[in-house]
């Protein structure tokens, strides 16, 4: 139990910061595991430069494009648009003359 | 690209307007490709995955009830078919590599053996040249299948981390080790690519 005690009282190695830091920028760290990797965060430029490294790549991340829509794909998916509304406006008139047709056959009950 | 906010380009989708659907097209279509191919074994599925995905897009728009963002529910429907249509096709199994560097980055006791070199200040300006995009592209796609997944979606496309675990049915602890090896991995990528421009 001491020695648990003080194994947990001890700075980080570098190695444990460093795998700590996701769950860090993620904000899943208890307040006390925090409290210890921003300790050893300030006393370790190393560590410290490797944090402000993964926050710039994932900005970078953030910024990369998608490759452009070929025109051809665009003219593509136009026509599937087209067809499903022409598919749609067909159901819509059939489920209109269903319902006409019920409303005839209630009439005449 | 025009202004409407997505109250309305919803509306307009549901009475049918064809503007509507090329402007959520145009917004959405080459991010919905790039997703699709962390999951499928190529470029064509990739394009039929997400075909598929706006055609459910279509059909479900009556029902979207705007609990989510109408981007959160196109990707969540992308993501549905992407996995459904990737567990059918045949791929090389491939092994996770663990965060893709060496193993030899610590001493034994657990300091640095080669530190991170200082990025300068000017680093994002670096970054942003046209080819380190393409480097990051390609360093995106050679990951391993599932740190491909969770890094595009949370980092590349920028959703939250409770959707993305919804969508690939992982926990948040899995999806927090995925993500430390993906950015591991790349940030290693942009120290070797700033690294060589600088000689």
């Amino acid at each position: 139990m001491v020695r648990l005690l003080s194994a947990w009282r001890r700075d980080l190695v570098c190695r444990d910061a460093v795998a700590l830091m996701t769950d860090y920028l993620e904000g899943s760290l208890t307040g006390r595991q925090r409290a210890r990797l921003e300790r050893h965060l300030a006393g370790c430029d190393r560590c410290g430069e490797y944090l402000r490294q993964i926050r710039v790549t994932i900005d970078v991340l953030g910024r990369v494009e998608p490759e452009d829509l070929e025109p051809e794909a665009r003219d593509e998916l136009v026509e599937l648009f087209q067809r499903y509304q022409a598919e749609a406006e067909l159901e819509a008139e059939a489920d209109a003359a269903a319902e006409a047709h019920v409303d005839d056959t209630d009439g005449n009950t | 690209m025009s202004d409407r906010d997505e109250g309305e380009l919803i509306e307009a989708l549901r009475a049918g307007d064809e503007q509507a659907f090329v402007e959520l097209v145009d917004r959405y279509h080459a991010s919905m490709v790039r997703v699709a191919s962390s999951f499928v074994p190529s470029r064509a599925v990739a394009e039929e995955v997400v075909q598929d995905t706006w055609l459910g897009v279509l059909r479900g728009i009556d029902r979207f009830e705007g609990r989510s963002s109408l981007k959160t529910w196109i990707f969540r429907i992308l993501v549905n078919r992407a996995r459904t249509t990737g567990a059918r096709e045949p791929r090389s199994v491939e092994l996770d590599t663990g965060d893709g560097s060496r193993s030899d980055r610590f001493t034994p006791e657990g300091a640095w053996r080669e530190p991170p070199v200082a990025w300068s200040d000017d680093v994002e300006d670096r970054l942003a040249a046209p080819e380190i995009a393409a480097s990051i592209r390609a360093a995106v796609e050679q990951l391993p299948e599932s740190q491909r997944q969770v890094v595009t979606l949370r980092d590349i496309e920028g959703l939250s981390s409770s959707d993305v675990c919804g969508m690939l049915g992982i926990t948040e602890g899995n999806q927090r080790v995925l993500l430390h090896r993906a950015r591991a991995r790349i940030r290693a990528v942009l120290a070797d690519d700033l690294g060589k421009r600088e000689k």
